[in-house]
């Protein structure tokens, strides 16, 4: 296909690009299998209880009803209780709800049945008509009720360096409370899952998965079947910011309803279900206390925080852990705790407990430089720090400082006045704030096969998925780095869990782990060709091998040109058509390397506060990213507009309500839980500080999917403070708070 | 290939007895299928529509529950017009109904007679791109993908509807479509560019 309707240069196109653009690229629920049935869950309208009754009777008489799958009738599941199913193997307990293994709810909107039709619409009708009966038990889901007793708090986890709440001993400090609501992570394709048994014991699924390793893993060891029995297909993930990183209900369900029915099954969520079954951003109150000198040298960070959990499973995530390492501090403490309640479990959602932590701790520090009447930029370089101070590394690579220097310019932070209500444009404050985001660089294991034909073109493979942020264009551009060949003639094939296996996309490590992957693949390629070119060619016999050099498919040796071949001579004398190499890169051992790694960000906003309605108007963005080397641009770009945009949200739109008198959110749709949309986003402007880790990995390379969001939401705090005086600590900030709040 | 269900086949529904009881996996889950004994006569109302989609003039017989989103995706296969959210709220499944956007999810497909839809697979003209699907490429106005059959849709109607004269102007109209990786800016900076490029569309 040719763009020549339309004369444009495509310098950075994505390699999937083409297939998005013209509705080609297939999500998970749009795989065309023969007979497919329908499903679609049934959810408990009460939030803790039992099933009393379920009544199918009339639901069957509907045209077209197959099946409707419950407690009742569900097949007995080895995953759901292994020690009854000694015979199988690979046989391991299901993480998470059990769906259809008893009667018992335990949140609001959880699956009680499962509707099997013809159609969908079919199968909406049968939803409808299942009769359902439950006994209710009193329920909690009041976080910011039930918090304040600590007997409902559990598994408590404490740090302490140096003194314990030594910033109230500092001659400044400032100490606050702050509260982030349930956030839902709201990919725009919905969760789904088409399972389909080709054999009795092997089962092919679509799912909408993160890793389809580990989703592979998951069902083998649900079902008591080898992993080899267990096919995952994920060719395209539309969004999921987390949601995809687990099986949630939906996995089981459809399995075992193509099972009973004998089937294909396409089991897909509705919107309201996407709150309550894949996951959320957990509901947090912490409270943070930081100390300093007069000189704005920190004595004292505590950092205690809470977050909500279900009754059935402890979620926990990094609420407090920058606390610990960011800025140069001795005295440090953290206590975090979390709230059973009856909701569904929370999961990782983009920059997970650290979006949450350094929401509060930036928040702080600007409150504190206010204090000091430092300019909040200077009080960060004052305690900067090289050295991580938790574990007491130094970082392997840290240029925050040059984040901190580009992003002041171009947002402009000179013009930034001190004192609040400053600056004034006809009825709007003005105001300039910024934020630090911090997040673990990790590199995992991977392996990577790759095809290199004698036509030239080569085939990278790995049993990733990618929800967005560029995967196999990112894994293309590391491999036509190393191989010197043009990247039209490399070809990245993932979303399948037949292929070599590969990472679980998320925590910002797909690129560290996946390109280390790809380049060590690449290099024994090289390796490879070479050690052909020796054995096969006599002019080659006496070159040493660290001069002979490839390059776009020609095998030379560097010292003299014009001993040379093809890769196509190189396989023809060898009487093959191809050559195949498959390579497991190691992950980081950081006790070997003596480094601590980590990806950092700063973000500045500039902010417009009407002065008599409140109204917050965000005017321009800058985002700035230190994450290694940058290994494809314009889809790092993209992603740190996203974490931008996912960062306007956490600060300024979104929050599910819960009506705490029947326990349901009350805001399930994407008309009511409000994310951002074309109208809310201000210019944006991206910088990368593009230097290479070296110890990171062969390329140099870190993530940077959680940094885009991680501090944004105190830089927008931080901008409104310095706008109006009136510090919001409770997400999201609406003009409603900002004219309630007191100076 | 199109095609829409058998009518005939759809008078000999099959449905399982009721109140089987469970089994248990290790035994019989993974070697049988439960049988199937019980038939429902009633049959699935269905009505015949004429449809003009993307310049194919089309006789379908289709389920009167059936929304134009659910007959392209389900029925017809063309799957590049997405379900987000079913409700209106999110611009994912537009569509353009005899040249006007309009969310596919909230039209049945039986209120659609002769009417033409045009979705993202009849935007581009064989190999050659529509301009804007070429400007969201340059942009890199996209990231999962999902939303942009959607975005397109809406980002070409705004450009014919004469609504993309700045940028604030194109934002208000490209609200009712979510994306929720977040490339507003490079949606509007590739609907700028088609249209001050003066393409036509």
């Amino acid at each position: 296909m040719n763009t020549s309707l339309y004369n444009f240069q495509l310098p950075d196109e994505r390699v999937d690009g083409l297939d998005k653009v013209t509705g080609k690229a297939r999500y998970t629920a749009e795989h065309q299998i023969p007979n497919i049935a329908y499903a679609v869950f049934i959810c408990s309208t009460i939030t803790k209880g039992s099933v009393k009754k379920i009544d199918a009777t009339n639901a069957l008489n509907v045209p077209g009803a197959l099946d409707v799958l419950h407690h009742e009738n569900c097949p007995a599941i080895p995953g759901y209780k292994p020690s009854a199913f000694p015979d199988l193997k690979n046989v391991g307990e299901w993480r998470g709800m059990k769906v259809f293994a008893d009667n018992k709810v335990r949140f609001n909107g959880q699956p009680v049945a499962l509707a099997i039709a013809e159609t969908i619409e079919s199968a909406n009708d049968v939803a409808q008509m299942v009769e359902i009966e439950y006994e209710i038990e009193p329920h909690e889901t009041d976080f910011n009720a039930l918090r304040k007793d600590p007997s409902k708090l559990k598994n408590g986890s404490t740090y302490v360096r140096g003194k314990s709440q030594a910033y109230k001993e500092a001659p400044f400090y400032v100490e606050a409370e702050y509260n982030v609501p349930i956030e839902v992570h709201n990919p725009m394709e919905m969760h789904a899952t088409i399972a389909h048994w080709e054999t009795s014991d092997t089962v092919l699924l679509y799912d909408k998965t993160q890793g389809p390793k580990a989703t592979q893993s998951a069902v083998a060891r649900l079902f008591g079947l080898p992993d080899k029995n267990v096919r995952i297909i994920a060719e395209n993930v539309g969004g999921a910011f987390g949601s995809a990183l687990r099986s949630w209900p939906n996995v089981p369900a459809a399995i075992i309803a193509a099972k009973k029915i004998n089937r294909p099954v396409k089991l897909v969520l509705t919107r309201p279900q996407m709150f309550t079954l894949v996951g959320y951003r957990p509901q947090a109150w912490q409270k943070v206390g930081v100390g300093a000198d007069a000189n704005g040298n920190l004595l004292g960070i505590s950092h205690y925080a809470i977050s909500n959990t279900s009754r059935y499973e402890d979620f926990r995530e990094g609420i407090v852990d920058a606390s610990k390492f960011l800025y140069k501090c001795d005295n440090v403490d953290t206590d975090y705790k979390l709230l059973p309640l009856d909701l569904s479990t929370p999961t990782w959602m983009r920059g997970p407990g650290e979006a949450t932590g350094c929401f509060a701790l930036e928040c702080a520090l600007d409150d504190l430089a206010f204090k000091l009447k430092m300019d909040p930029i200077d009080f960060r370089i004052k305690n900067f720090t090289e050295i991580q101070q938790e574990t007491k590394l130094p970082w392997s690579a840290i240029n925050l400082k040059n984040c901190y220097q580009k992003g002041a310019e171009l947002i402009g932070w000179k013009n930034r006045k001190s004192m609040p209500m400053s600056l004034k444009d006809k009825d709007w404050y003005v105001g300039y704030g910024m934020g630090v985001g911090v997040f673990g660089a990790g590199r995992g294991t991977s392996t990577v096969r790759a095809v290199l034909h004698a036509d030239g073109t080569l085939l990278l493979e790995s049993a990733v998925s990618d929800m967005g942020s560029g995967t196999a264009t990112a894994m293309v551009k590391v491999a036509s780095n190393a191989m010197k060949l043009p990247e039209e003639k490399i070809k990245f094939v993932m979303g399948d869990s037949d292929l070599p296996p590969g990472p679980m996309q998320g925590g910002s490590t797909t690129t560290s782990t996946l390109g280390s992957g790809v380049h060590l693949v690449c290099e024994s390629l090289k390796d490879l060709l070479k050690d052909l070119a020796i054995e096969l060619l006599d002019s080659f016999k006496s070159v040493p091998k660290e001069k002979i050099t490839i390059e776009n498919n020609r095998i030379f040796n560097a010292d003299n040109i014009t001993i040379a071949l093809t890769v196509k001579e190189l396989l023809a004398k060898k009487k093959v058509s191809a050559v195949e190499i498959v390579k497991t890169s190691p992950g980081l051992n950081t006790r070997e390397i003596q480094k601590a790694t980590n990806s950092f960000s700063v973000h500045f906003i500039k902010v417009y506060v009407h002065s008599k309605t409140g109204e917050i108007q965000l005017k321009h963005i800058v985002t700035t990213g230190d994450a290694g080397k940058i290994i494809s641009p314009q889809t790092a770009r993209s992603q740190m507009l996203g974490g931008a945009v996912g960062g306007i949200g956490m600060a300024l739109t979104e929050e599910v309500k819960i009506d705490q008198a029947t326990g349901k959110i009350s805001n399930a749709t994407l008309g009511s839980y409000i994310v951002p949309r074309h109208t809310n986003i201000p210019h944006i402007d991206v910088w990368f500080t593009d230097k290479p880790d070296p110890y990171i990995n062969a390329i140099g390379a870190k993530g940077l999917g959680e940094i885009a969001i991680i501090g944004f939401a105190a830089a927008v705090s931080n901008a409104i403070f310095n706008a109006t005086g009136k510090r919001l600590r409770d997400l999201p900030i609406t003009k409603e708070k900002i004219l309630a709040a007191k100076t | 290939m199109m095609y829409c269900y058998q009518v005939s086949s759809r008078r000999n529904f099959i449905r399982k007895a009721i109140g089987f009881t469970a089994m248990s996996v290790g035994a019989s889950l993974l070697a049988d299928a439960y049988p199937i004994n019980a038939i429902i006569p009633a049959p699935i109302p269905k009505q015949k529509v004429m449809l003009n989609i993307n310049g194919k003039q089309t006789e379908l017989m289709v389920d009167i529950r059936s929304t134009m989103l659910d007959l392209l995706r389900e029925q017809l296969g063309m799957t590049g017009t997405k379900k987000g959210c079913a409700m209106g709220d999110c611009g994912a499944c537009m569509i353009h109904v005899n040249g006007n956007r309009a969310n596919a999810c909230l039209t049945l497909a039986v209120y659609n007679e002769g009417n033409k839809i045009t979705t993202i697979e009849g935007l581009s003209k064989g190999d050659q791109l529509h301009p804007m699907q070429a400007a969201f490429l340059k942009h890199d106005s996209f990231q999962c993908g999902y939303c942009t059959p959607g975005q397109i849709m809406s980002a070409v109607a705004c450009l014919k509807e004469g609504k993309a004269n700045n940028r604030d102007q194109i934002k208000d109209y490209m609200k009712k479509n979510i994306c929720r990786c977040g490339s507003y800016q490079n949606i509007v900076d590739a609907i700028e560019e088609v249209k001050k490029s003066g393409a036509a569309i």
